[in-house]
């Protein structure tokens, strides 16, 4: 046996050149054996009146393809095919070469105003679906206010304890390091002027207003607005949602509602967990290097923070916490289709939300400070 | 079909000796022993929870055993590092369930990435045509070669799935309950193609199978798995003359019978037919 498949090109003399070769293939014609010949079968010219198989040894339906593809170049006969490989060559015979493996491609002036108008189309339906969304929950508000039996209790108390409970020890930790931050980096500035001790009013207001708030709402969209879509998202394929719908069961009602209640209601307590936890950090920061002790550094917070400082932060976190779950829940019940889908919305969800969270906070900044809550 | 040359392709592709599965305190198999022979259809047919993918898993080495031993096509699976080339897998193919196509590529792409991982040294174009007739051979249109598995049914999922585990003209192919989830003529038609081809190419094929249809239309033998090993392996009739009550209810139920009596209908209709061609040829 030969270890590659081999051609011979035989001249039959007395026939006479015009009907052109006979081609002797020999050896195995196997997918693993066949790349080299087929190369060389690709550069030959001139006629070839018959291909002759009686020498191959082995051969797969790959052989037979590039046994079937030559003969039909050359317009050729096939002899001395086995029983096998007639089986094969029968198999093979009637499919055309040509065509792509890929959907034809557009050229650039079709695609580039095809992919606008498919991403205007996408918006407004982007924006029907929210507003159809904003329906659903109002309807489902209603209908459990009518009997407030069928509230999801259960449901909404487990969310509370994902969304919050389980967050506690990266938020806290999270916001311990930046009061750390913002105190040791406030109070190298504050030294120029000699006034270290407004580290406390820097570190007390900036946490209570603005920073424990606004990266709890951050890291509630990665935890639980990225939970909630990809839950809804799979649960939508694998029609837990449809199942829902045909027993009677709102998947508003039971998965959305407490989502939601759930996320508002625990941005609040982490936000002011958060900002807590933030003062601590600057207090213990005061304590180590700017010889502020520890409580001096937390009752100084109660004289200089205003109260309102705190409602600011208050008032903000369940809106925050809103928006996050309203993002979460909303993308993951636009999947639809494939698995691929689903971190495709996982991943629109928190970025929407984190966005939505920061223009808001622009805005009240701007609104509280005009009110006077400067 | 390939004319055989190697003095080891005598020997069974497929040796399964002493074979256990335990999850936890879970026993799935405890001493099985299977043989499956060369050129054969074998149906592996079990209640539901019985092991039958946990076995075809150990065999393509997705899940190392407890204990026991595996041979496939000369190698033993169970004493190689999995994560490492193990010289057979492009000796092999095997239909997921569900297809288990790429979902980010075509149907083409599919076929083609077997012969790209394998093949590299294979002509582009000549790789095109190579999946592009495979897929043609499986039964499904020209079209459906440049759509994503996204566009295509249930069934045309399956073909294409067959078309990828037929890409490298393997010796072995391993079915995982390919007519599941097909519609009766869809299942016959698949059935047809598993026969065909297994004729054709001369496959040894080992099918996991709940179609009793199936069983009886195209398996040559058929291994039974219960109390955690292989109960009986034969023909049939061989099977039901056991009288293992499992068997018998699993043959002699009201499916068995209407799919025996089904078989033999098609059995005088195909002999019919093939007299028929013999005239008229």
């Amino acid at each position: 046996m030969q270890d590659a498949a081999q051609y011979t090109l035989d001249d039959d003399g007395d026939q006479g050149a015009a009907d052109g070769a006979r081609l002797v293939l020999s050896g195995p014609l196997t997918l693993a054996r066949i790349a080299p010949l087929e190369r060389a079968l690709k550069k030959l010219t001139g006629t070839i009146h018959t291909v002759d198989l009686s020498a191959v040894d082995e051969i797969d339906t790959v052989g037979a393809w590039v046994v079937c593809r030559t003969a039909r170049e050359h317009d050729a006969d096939i002899t001395g095919a086995s029983e096998a490989a007639q089986r094969l060559l029968h198999s093979v015979q009637g499919i055309g070469a040509g065509g792509d493996l890929r959907p034809p491609r557009a050229p650039v002036w079709e695609r580039v105003p095809l992919a606008v108008g498919d991403k205007v189309y996408a918006g407004r339906s982007g924006i029907y679906g929210v507003v159809a969304f904003f329906g659903q929950i109002l309807i489902a508000w209603v209908s459990l206010a009518r009997r407030p039996s069928r509230f999801p209790f259960k449901a909404l108390v487990h969310q509370m304890e994902l969304v919050g409970v389980t967050a506690l020890p990266i938020i806290g930790l999270m916001s311990f390091l930046i009061g750390i931050v913002i105190a040791q980096q406030g109070s190298v500035q504050l030294e120029q002027f000699g006034a270290e001790s407004l580290t406390v009013n820097l570190v007390g207001r900036i946490t209570l207003r603005e920073l424990g708030v606004l990266m709890t709402a951050i890291m509630v969209a990665g935890r639980s607005g990225s939970a909630f879509a990809a839950q809804l998202g799979t649960m939508k394929l694998t029609e837990e949602i449809d199942a829902m719908r045909t027993i009677g069961i709102s998947p508003v009602e039971v998965l959305v509602i407490p989502r939601i209640l759930a996320a508002t209601f625990m941005m609040v307590l982490l936000g002011f967990y958060a900002s807590a936890a933030a003062i601590i950090g600057g207090a213990v920061v005061g304590e180590v290097t700017l010889g502020i002790p520890f409580w001096t550094f937390l009752s100084r917070i109660q004289e200089v923070v205003p109260e309102h400082d705190l409602w600011v932060g208050l008032i903000k976190a369940p809106v925050f916490g809103l928006i996050v779950a309203l993002a979460g829940c909303y993308h993951g019940l636009q999947v639809r289709g494939d698995s691929e889908e689903v971190g495709r919305r996982t991943t629109m969800a928190v970025v929407s939300a984190i966005f939505a969270v920061i223009v808001l906070d622009a805005f009240f900044a701007v609104f509280f400070t005009e009110i006077g809550w400067g | 079909m390939r004319v055989n040359n190697h003095p080891e392709d005598d020997a069974p592709p497929i040796v399964v000796e002493g074979l256990v599965n335990r999850f936890g305190d879970f026993t799935v198999h405890e001493g099985l022993d299977l043989t499956v022979r060369r050129g054969e259809i074998l149906g592996v047919v079990g209640g539901s929870g019985s092991g039958k993918s946990v076995l075809m898993r150990s065999i393509i080495g997705l899940q190392r055993p407890t204990a026991g031993r595996i041979d496939v096509l000369g190698r033993t699976i169970t004493e190689v590092d999995l994560d490492q080339g193990i010289g057979v897998r492009r000796r092999w193919g095997v239909l997921f369930q569900g297809g288990a196509l790429f979902s980010t590529l075509t149907v083409g792409e599919n076929v083609e990435v077997p012969l790209k991982k394998f093949y590299p040294e294979l002509d582009p174009k000549l790789r095109r045509e190579i999946a592009r007739y495979k897929v043609i051979l499986t039964g499904l249109a020209d079209s459906a070669v440049a759509k994503y598995p996204s566009e295509l049914s249930g069934g045309m999922k399956k073909r294409a799935g067959l078309a990828r585990a037929l890409a490298l003209d393997p010796e072995l192919l391993f079915l995982d309950e390919p007519t599941a989830g097909l519609d009766p003529i869809g299942a016959a038609k698949f059935d047809r193609l598993t026969r065909e081809l297994k004729e054709t190419l001369g496959l040894t094929v080992f099918l996991i199978t709940h179609d009793l249809d199936t069983l009886y239309e195209i398996c040559d033998r058929v291994a039974v798995i219960a109390d955690k090993k292989i109960i009986a392996v034969g023909t049939i009739p061989e099977l039901i003359a056991t009288k293992h009550p499992w068997i018998e209810s699993y043959f002699n139920g009201p499916r068995g019978r209407a799919a025996h009596a089904s078989h033999d209908r098609n059995q005088i209709g195909g002999d019919q037919a093939a007299w028929q061609t013999e005239v008229d040829g």
